[in-house]
């Protein structure tokens, strides 16, 4: 019993104890970022619900804002998060293949996209800015009828966006974790834990975008 | 959990359904189809963020456990939503009790 724990851990140094096997190992891991993942799924769905309730009190003047909202940015934006989903996904099967030089390859443009997307935030925050869109003191509003309601709006659109975006910064900090342990060598095809984990994790911000990206920015467009 | 590497086709054809979808609903926003706007960005959401959960986070091969994690989270979610809108919705529908 104790030559074959010894004789394993041998092979698999990253293997904890209290697994059967590699594979059991990951199969948790995995589970324990789901649970964790739903916690954040819980935390924006309670946006999402203040949002939903909103729109449907003073759905004219959430209307009215889609104008002031930068469609071509928050469609672009859409596609540069879909791309980095895409180049993540590619860093965690270049994990699984053991391919070091496509890993961190991926991990940076990963990286270097959600940099992009963050940039073009920044972007469309200064818009808001020189347009008065900032809910507080010095807002502004074209329509005087909606000023009240309007700010609400942009209130949930800072808070939501917010939200995303600090999560977009978390997780490039992350990924730039994972760029240094991957260049040290730290993963193999046998242990990449930490890519597969922070993917799901880069992904989760992905759907988030998903929602956010029509809700602000495409309903009521027409009219 | 299966550990078979997914090939780069379906990631790249999953990646491309995303694209074509996110030009779908930009160009479905430009017209006005009333309520239906919602409903179609909505659906067209829905399709995008169930593409990623299975393919790009792929939770289709994970276990069992993992996949009634992500449901039970799925059916919380309904429950914070449903249980909201049915308070905030439903107010009004019905005139006032005048014995009250």
């Amino acid at each position: 019993m104790a030559d074959s724990e010894a004789t394993l851990t041998a092979h698999e140094p990253e293997l904890k104890h209290h697994f059967d096997d590699s594979a059991q190992q990951l199969e948790s891991s995995t589970l324990g970022m789901w649970v964790f993942l739903v916690t954040e799924v819980m935390f924006f769905g309670g946006m999402f619900g203040a949002y939903t309730v909103y729109r449907n009190l003073y759905r004219n003047a959430f209307a009215s804002t889609s104008h002031f909202m930068n469609v071509i940015i928050g469609a672009v934006n859409t596609g540069v998060l879909i791309c980095s989903s895409f180049t993540m996904v590619l860093a965690v099967r270049s994990a699984q293949l053991g391919q070091k030089k496509a890993l961190v390859a991926f991990l940076i443009l990963t990286l270097i996209l959600g940099c992009v997307f963050l940039s073009l935030k920044y972007v469309e925050y200064h818009e808001k800015w020189v347009d008065h869109h900032i809910p507080g003191p010095g807002f502004q509003y074209a329509d005087p009828r909606y000023f009240h309601q309007a700010q609400i709006l942009f209130l949930l659109y800072f808070a939501m966006t917010g939200m995303h975006a600090i999560h977009m910064i978390v997780g490039a900090g992350l990924l730039t974790t994972l760029i240094v342990m991957a260049a040290r060598d730290r993963f193999s095809a046998t242990w990449h834990t930490p890519v597969e984990m922070i993917g799901l994790y880069w992904h989760f911000v992905d759907i988030v975008w998903i929602f956010l990206f029509p809700l602000l920015y495409l309903i009521g467009h027409t009219q | 959990m299966n550990h078979q590497v997914v090939s780069v086709k379906v990631y790249a054809a999953v990646f491309c359904a995303l694209l074509a979808l996110t030009i779908t609903t930009v160009a479905v926003s430009k017209l006005d189809l009333g309520e239906f706007n919602f409903i179609a960005a909505m659906t067209i959401a829905v399709i995008k963020a169930t593409l990623v959960v299975m393919f790009f986070m792929d939770v289709r091969r994970a276990t069992s456990m993992t996949k009634l994690f992500v449901g039970a989270g799925l059916f919380w979610l309904a429950i914070l939503l449903v249980f909201l809108l049915s308070d905030y919705l439903s107010r009004g529908w019905l005139p006032s009790l005048r014995w009250l």
